[in-house]
């Protein structure tokens, strides 16, 4: 860490650490938190937090791969189909006589197929993930409303159908926040803390140069979509039980709620730049404002617009800032020597991508 | 330089995205000041939550619990989800309970789905009424049933009865030809022809699957099969209107009466042009008004949704609580010539 003394570590780490994206994510929230509070009625009520966190499980648990597919540079967008297919494979199970821990366990080894349908694809294959990911999205989709047709299972046990809602001791967080902290602590080590986790990095800002350096980008990219394919299907076991409802229709169009709080987060839609923190913020975020705007009785529409006008004032935000203060930064440039190859590749691709 | 730009475009997020989400915020709690105030007293608080927002049909629901509410004095509101999805109306049941909605006027989505979100809400002391589309009774105080089998049945041999003078020979362009809710129907209305009307004669019964191009071209068939038929009856709103669109196109129209069940979009045209004279469904404006007056009851504590508990309705009168805490809006409505240009659904 002391070696490097390019010009971002020029600064203590608490100011590096503050002036950043996430941070200024983390902060909205914590704002909009308060003024909420303080400003719509019902909102300090026991049960804000309860619902927000139960309707933002789901996409919090998807949105820790999900950070790491588009670091990479790819995308997934099949996760909600996968949703719906693990859905409805816990409840077909269900119904025929398996208890609902065997079901669940099926249904996740059928996420791990679906996401290694997906990488094999993209990471051996090569094909990008976009159009990979839009076909398994029908495809996936396909065979849950197929399986199931327009019924949907309901007789769940109850003894499973309140655990997914039941809360913490007295507190107001649901348990499903027990393995959504679980998996956000193993996502975040893995990401930010491991050589596996650079290697997402390189990849994103460039392959090439990833595998030159000695990243495996096709396997990372492969445990990456399999990892999407499994927390995706938990995720829909999850939303089975929640509902106490197993349909085809589950979860239609999560993937791009899931995609837009990634983004709100911070993280580059052209890979190579983000942090599960501000994705966290960014769910969070998100529910937060839906949950007190819904409060206030404003239409979904309207809750629709403030929330993707706030997503694309978010994403220009960094781009306008960036070109207009690469004027005043060109100049400081020639001045600094100590630049290392990792630094101008990434401004390499930063002006490429732009 | 990366140091800059970073701590540029964190400030400009920052200040972009608080000044839109203090204005938006800003700007709904307007909104909410005004139902405050509005809700201030012992008014009652109703919100509508139909299967989706944009749908004609419960538009039409809703101006009918809004004019109910106003004339009671409460406070109406009117949320849902975009598309007709269980899991997208929970949320919106959930804010109800933490906003504490005297009662809640649901089109369920779902009959079990959205079911425990509705106990919570009625363990917070909202009244949960059901309308169109019920859920399990033991997650509902009410539930407004919009038309029995028996009055279904009897308005479509009614209107046919007479369409056609009461004599001569009729076909039914049915649904599939398992379809729970259309074969019992035709049941009921084969007893009341061959009791009521003897000198209707039922020849034959085709199923055009829900399916426009095979409802149309079984229509065709029939036509050509029957050439004395008098009439179609097509108790399903696909079929009714591919057998109108068929008639109304060929030399049969005015011969050949169209009746059934169907929605006034999509048989005005044939109402106008005159294939059609007359179709009934019930009249969703007067399900959403009675079901706001039901909700108002429940939460005056004029019934507690046992069977025999009355209650009054505003202009539509005085109704009498049914088996499973079910109310009967009544007879399907009729739809002619006369009527049909004050519904949009």
């Amino acid at each position: 860490m002391t070696a490097r003394t390019y010009a971002a570590h020029a600064k203590p780490l608490w100011q590096r650490a503050l002036l950043t994206r996430e941070f200024a994510i983390i902060a909205l929230l914590v704002v909009v938190y308060l003024y909420s509070r303080s400003e719509v009625p019902a909102f300090d009520g026991p049960l804000t937090i309860y619902y927000l966190l139960l309707d933002a499980a789901a996409i919090l648990l998807i949105a820790l791969p999900m950070t790491m597919i588009i670091i990479t540079g790819e995308i997934d967008l099949s996760v909600a189909s996968t949703v719906a297919l693990s859905s409805v494979l816990v409840g077909d199970l269900h119904q025929h006589g398996m208890s609902i821990p065997m079901a669940g366990l099926v249904a996740i080894l059928a996420g791990v197929v679906c996401g290694a349908f997906n990488g094999f694809l993209v990471a051996y294959v090569g094909l990008p993930s976009l159009a990979v990911t839009i076909g398994t999205l029908a495809l996936y989709r396909g065979i849950a409303v197929g399986t199931l047709g327009t019924k949907a299972v309901t007789d769940f046990p109850e003894k499973w159908t309140d655990l997914a809602k039941q809360h913490i001791g007295d507190s107001s967080y649901p348990v499903i926040v027990i393995p959504f902290v679980v998996l956000a602590i193993l996502f975040t080590l893995l990401l930010h803390f491991t050589s596996f986790g650079r290697g997402v990095y390189d990849i994103g800002l460039n392959s090439e140069a990833a595998h030159f350096t000695g990243v495996n980008v096709a396997r990372t990219k492969f445990i990456l979509f399999v990892l999407s394919g499994a927390v995706s299907a938990f995720a829909g076991i999850y939303i089975t039980l929640r509902y106490g409802s197993a349909r085809g229709d589950n979860a239609t169009g999560l993937e791009l709620q899931v995609i837009a709080a990634v983004l709100l987060g911070g993280v580059s839609i052209f890979g190579g730049r983000g942090a599960l923190h501000g994705v966290i913020a960014g769910v969070l975020l998100i529910g937060v404002i839906s949950s007190a705007l819904r409060l206030e009785d404003v239409t979904v529409n309207v809750i629709n617009i403030i929330i993707g006008l706030l997503l694309v004032l978010s994403v220009m935000s960094t781009s306008f800032l960036s070109l207009a203060t690469r004027a005043s930064a060109g100049m400081k440039k020639r001045s600094s020597k100590s630049s290392d190859a990792r630094q101008q590749l990434a401004s390499a691709h930063h002006e490429g991508k732009n | 330089m990366k140091f800059n730009r970073r701590k540029a475009s964190a400030l400009g997020a920052l200040a972009i995205s608080a000044a839109l989400v203090l204005s938006a915020c800003g700007g709904s709690s307007d909104g909410g000041d005004k139902g405050g105030s509005g809700g201030s007293g012992k008014s009652v608080s109703v919100t509508f939550l139909p299967k989706n927002l944009g749908n004609p049909y419960f538009d039409t629901s809703d101006k009918g619990g809004k004019t109910a509410v106003s004339e009671f004095g409460g406070k109406f509101s009117e949320v849902g989800p975009e598309k007709a999805s269980p899991d997208a109306q929970v949320p919106f049941i959930n804010t109800a309970a933490q906003q504490g909605i005297n009662a809640l006027v649901v089109s369920a989505n779902d009959p079990k789905a959205i079911g425990d979100a509705l106990n919570e809400a009625r363990d917070a002391g909202t009244k949960v009424v059901t309308f169109d589309s019920d859920t399990d009774p033991k997650y509902r105080d009410l539930f407004i049933n919009q038309a029995t089998a028996e009055g279904i049945a009897k308005v479509q041999v009614d209107m046919i009865a007479k369409q056609i003078g009461d004599k001569g020979d009729i076909a039914i362009l049915s649904a599939a030809a398992n379809a729970t809710n259309q074969n019992a129907w035709i049941d009921l209305m084969k007893k009341d022809l061959s009791a009521n009307h003897p000198n209707i004669k039922l020849v034959d019964t085709v199923y055009g699957n829900d399916d426009d191009q095979t409802s149309f071209d079984k229509t065709s068939a029939l036509l050509q099969k029957y050439p004395n038929l008098k009439g179609i009856v097509s108790p399903t709103t696909v079929g009714i209107a591919a057998a109108a669109r068929y008639v109304s196109d060929s030399e049969f129209k005015g011969k050949v009466q169209v009746t059934g069940l169907g929605t006034p979009n999509q048989m005005r045209k044939y109402v106008e042009d005159g294939t059609v004279q007359a179709f009934a469904l019930w009249n969703p404006e007067d399900l959403g008004y009675l079901a706001a007056f039901a909700a108002k009851a429940l939460v005056d504590g004029t019934i507690t949704g046992k069977e025999g508990d009355t209650f009054k309705a505003g202009k539509l009168g005085e109704f009498t609580v049914g088996k499973d805490a079910t109310v009967l809006l009544g007879d399907p409505f009729q739809f002619n010539k006369g009527n049909i240009a004050k519904f949009n659904f």
